[in-house]
């Protein structure tokens, strides 16, 4: 290339060579993966982060910096630890590694707000035991989103009769400035704690050396104050920004729900049409994002309407019943009912085929898996019944039940003795917009007999569904244990309530639910998702939705769930019919004789692997299981600081994850970096002057034609 | 270990090439394209034939400081960005000290190479071999040390280094 003679620097082609020389070298220096990353960092792979979470005025869980939060390690396995955290320790801020008994709220109320000396927490899994509890939800759940209002029921508003979840504590519903992660592999823990034994303990009360095992969470949330906020800034980006930056999303899935009767959703059910409702919950939720095992407070009751929804199709004359049977499964009632409300806003508006006053009578299933002494109890709301009519249609729904709970010697139905409210429950919803007689059937009498309520530990152990050891997982999904046998119970007496209450009279005692329907279903959703019987009514695309573990119940954003998408395939299963069309017929149905979209929906499932355990025979099930939207109203009306209805939203993020290692103390930094500055001004002075008086130091041969420098 | 170990590092292991690469190459254009390009001298003069050349001494210490800086560059560049971050090395229990080692070897096989490439372009011209062989094994030796001392550690430059000179 071109030079020009002389200058006082490199010409502009060697400079352009030089930076690109550099560029590329630097680029070189951030690919990642490299083997320095791997001995500075161990990432945590198995952790489930605090997301935040908003309603119309508060901001829930937790919050860490844009670039993660950094501090030294520190086990806290008793109380006492926590005084080195709080007060003693010289290298404030220091990450607590908590044991999970120890994560209550006297311990959290004592973190909360020293920020200064606390950069985050990690907690371990507990090994809950038969007289511990914990359940980090409120005492009093969706206050203000039921019946009772000040207003409306002002005795019984804010649990003032009764506080249905008595031991719970509120930490969910905090705001904490800090990031908290469970840690969910013991292996995992172990390291840390290997790492936290040889580096930071001190000796003989002397500070401990550098360098210290420090730990680093990364969960930054984008959304902050509350729904109204983030959805109004999520709005303007949308509308005004060419990269538009949402921060948060609304909490929504879809409702599951099906006919006993098919009807034609394109159009709407006569007023004489009259419907029995059966309800229930399918979601739960815990401290921790997307860990919501929910067995007690959700699955046992599904699971159980599951078995009805099945026996029920098994009665002969279900075609010629007067009254109709709707089974509805509601998502998001957690959130201050999000599916209940959806569904009523829907039914008042006209967009649901079913509307309010075709309803006849509503049965929903509250926790159910924890009955002590056969004992299932009957809920009714007092306000309503202070209606004559209404208080006589709930005494003949009551005494229906008792009646066909009579043939069921292991359930026994108890009314309450006094004026009792109702407990937390999607029939509230249903309540405050019209008058109708209903009933939560629930295994507690006051407060909850569900001791993790909402939390991470109401697992299969919590609703004593366990296995004997050394089965193979084929022999545990089809083992039929005590608690698969008292739910099935609880649902044939549900089964046979439903069909008198829908007009039916004479095969009411042949109606029974089948404990090996529960057991399955209960294995599949509390231990092993992944299990034969799943793999054979799903569609084939949604194979990988089941993991090796348990399902978990949390709303999420982001919809259908896989849980939402099991239920509606398990109800398919159980209450639809295998038909012989053919692929393509299943997805176009309109061609074929007697079928219809409009009554019924129609799927083409995997089917069960054949004789040699090669392939699989699919097939098409028809039946009348549907989807509807669980959004929030007020998301609909974007009336987002709502008091109305639930204004649930969770926010977003870039990264979550956790990693350990090694910190150096920040004397050695300094003393890296005036190293550092020391030899490069010595080499810069060094060199000048032998470069100034190099025709003195050099004395070179002279060669011709030589350029001496 | 943050910025200012990173920074701390960068000027230890770099700061006298820059000082060498300020003081004796920068101010002259034809050494920085011999910096670079290394040998393109008979190029040079049948494009601009009234340059004088520079001298063939000039021409070794020049080249041999452009493979030390890209010898060093590539071989430390990735700890040292892995030093921007809040960690430093030690947890499966190598030394703590690995980026002020790393820092100072870089420092050393730069000014090593500058010597390398003196050395040899003499014994070229003046056609003693023994001191081309000499330079060679010294070479090797320290490439094999140096290597087989980080061989859990680092780069893939630092093999390409040993091969490209």
């Amino acid at each position: 290339m071109a030079t020009t003679r002389g200058g006082s620097g490199p010409d502009p082609g060697s400079r352009g060579l030089l930076l690109l020389l550099s560029f590329s070298v630097i680029l070189a220096g951030l690919c990642r993966g490299n083997s320095v990353e791997r001995k500075i960092y161990i990432p945590l792979n198995r952790t489930a982060p605090c997301v935040r979470l908003l309603n119309a005025t508060h901001q829930i869980g937790c919050q860490s910096s844009i670039s993660g939060d950094t501090g030294v390690l520190h086990v806290v396995e008793r109380e006492e630890d926590l005084q080195w955290v709080l007060t003693d320790g010289p290298n404030p801020p220091y990450m607590v590694l908590l044991e999970g008994k120890l994560f209550n709220r006297a311990v959290m109320e004592k973190l909360k707000g020293r920020t200064s000396r606390i950069a985050g927490l990690a907690v371990t899994l507990a090994k809950p035991n038969s007289t511990s509890s914990f359940s980090p939800s409120v005492q009093c759940p969706n206050d203000g989103f039921g019946i009772y209002s000040n207003s409306y029921g002002s005795e019984f508003a804010h649990c003032k009769q009764t506080l249905w979840n008595e031991l719970g504590n509120g930490l969910a519903y905090e705001d904490f400035s800090f990031p908290i992660f469970l840690l969910e592999d013991e292996n995992e823990t172990k390291v840390i704690k290997q790492c936290y034994q040889d580096h930071n303990l001190a000796q003989n009360g002397s500070a401990p050396r550098f360098p210290l095992c420090a730990m680093q969470l990364f969960s930054h949330m984008h959304a902050v104050i509350s729904t109204a906020t983030c959805m109004r800034r999520s709005f303007i980006q949308s509308t005004f920004s060419i990269n538009p930056e949402i921060v948060c999303d609304p909490l929504s899935d879809y409702n599951v729900w099906s006919m006993l009767k098919p009807i034609n959703t394109s159009g709407a059910l006569e007023p004489d049409d009259r419907v029995v409702v059966a309800a229930t919950r399918l979601d739960s939720r815990s401290f921790f994002w997307n860990v919501a095992p929910g067995a007690e407070s959700a699955v046992a009751s599904y699971v159980t309407q599951l078995a009805a929804a099945e026996a029920l199709h098994k009665a002969s004359d279900v075609a010629t019943l007067p009254r109709n049977v709707m089974f509805v499964f509601f998502q998001g009632e957690t959130f201050d009912y999000i599916g209940s409300s959806r569904m009523v806003y829907d039914m008042e508006n006209g967009k649901f085929p079913v509307r309010l006053e075709n309803i006849d009578s509503f049965v929903e299933l509250g926790q159910v898996a924890l009955r002590t002494s056969l004992d299932l109890w009957m809920h009714t709301d007092p306000m309503s019944q202070k209606n004559e009519s209404v208080k006589n249609q709930v005494e003949d729904l009551l005494v229906t039940l008792e009646k066909s709970g009579a043939g069921v010697p292991e359930v026994v139905l108890r009314r309450q003795n006094q004026s009792q409210a109702l407990p937390p429950s999607s029939l509230q919803r249903f309540l405050r917009a019209r008058n109708i007689s209903g009933v939560v059937l629930a295994d507690h009498s006051g407060s909850f007999h569900n001791r993790y309520y909402q939390s991470i530990y109401d697992t299969a152990e919590n609703i004593n569904v366990t296995y004997p050891e050394r089965q193979s997982p084929e022999e545990d999904l089809n083992f039929v244990t005590d608690t698969a046998k008292a739910l099935a119970n609880v649902a044939t007496v549900l089964a046979r309530a439903l069909y008198e209450l829908a007009g039916g009279t004479n095969f009411s005692d042949s109606i029974q639910a089948d404990p090996q329907t529960v057991t399955r279903l209960l294995y599949g959703f509390l231990v092993r998702a992944n299990n034969s019987w799943f793999q054979s009514i799903l569609r084939q695309d949604l194979r990988s939705y089941l993991d090796d573990g348990p399902l978990q119940h949390y709303i999420a954003v982001t919809s259908p769930t896989n849980t939402t998408y099991v239920v509606q395939y398990a109800l398919a299963n159980l209450t639809g019919k295998v038909t012989n069309l053919t692929r393509e017929q299943c997805q176009d149905p309109s061609k074929v004789p007697n079928e219809s979209k409009a009554l019924y929906d129609y799927s083409w499932v995997q089917g069960p692997l054949n004789s040699n355990k090669t392939e699989r025979l699919p097939r098409c099930v028809r039946s009348t299981v549907r989807l509807a939207r669980a959004l929030s109203p007020a998301f609909e009306l974007s009336q987002w600081g709502s008091t109305e209805y639930s204004t649930w939203a969770e926010s977003r993020w870039k990264d979550i994850q956790a990693r350990i290692f090694l910190v150096a103390s920040k004397e050695l930094e300094f003393i890296t970096l005036t190293v550092g500055f020391g030899i490069l001004i010595f080499s810069l002075i060094v060199t000048y002057c032998i470069n100034a008086k190099a025709d003195v130091l050099f004395v070179a041969p002279r060669e011709p034609g030589a350029v001496s420098y | 270990m943050t910025a200012a170990v990173f920074f701390g590092c960068a000027f230890i292991a770099f700061g006298p090439a820059l000082a060498l690469y300020v003081f004796t190459i920068a101010t002259d254009p034809l050494r920085v394209t011999f910096l670079i390009a290394g040998r393109a001298s008979e190029g040079l003069k049948s494009i601009n034939p009234e340059e004088t050349a520079p001298s063939m001494r000039l021409l070794a210490y020049v080249s041999g400081l452009g493979f030390g800086i890209t010898s060093g560059v590539f071989s430390f560049v990735n700890p040292l960005f892995d030093s921007l971050g809040p960690g430093t090395v030690g947890i499966h229990g190598d030394s703590p000290q690995f980026f002020l080692n790393s820092a100072f070897m870089t420092l050393v096989i730069i000014l090593l190479h500058v010597f390398w490439g003196i050395v040899f372009f003499d014994g070229c011209e003046k056609k003693k071999w023994y001191i081309l062989l000499m330079v060679l094994l010294t070479h090797l030796l320290v490439s094999t040390q140096y290597y087989s001392a980080s061989l859990h550690l680092t780069s893939s430059g630092l093999a390409a280094s040993v091969f490209t000179d």
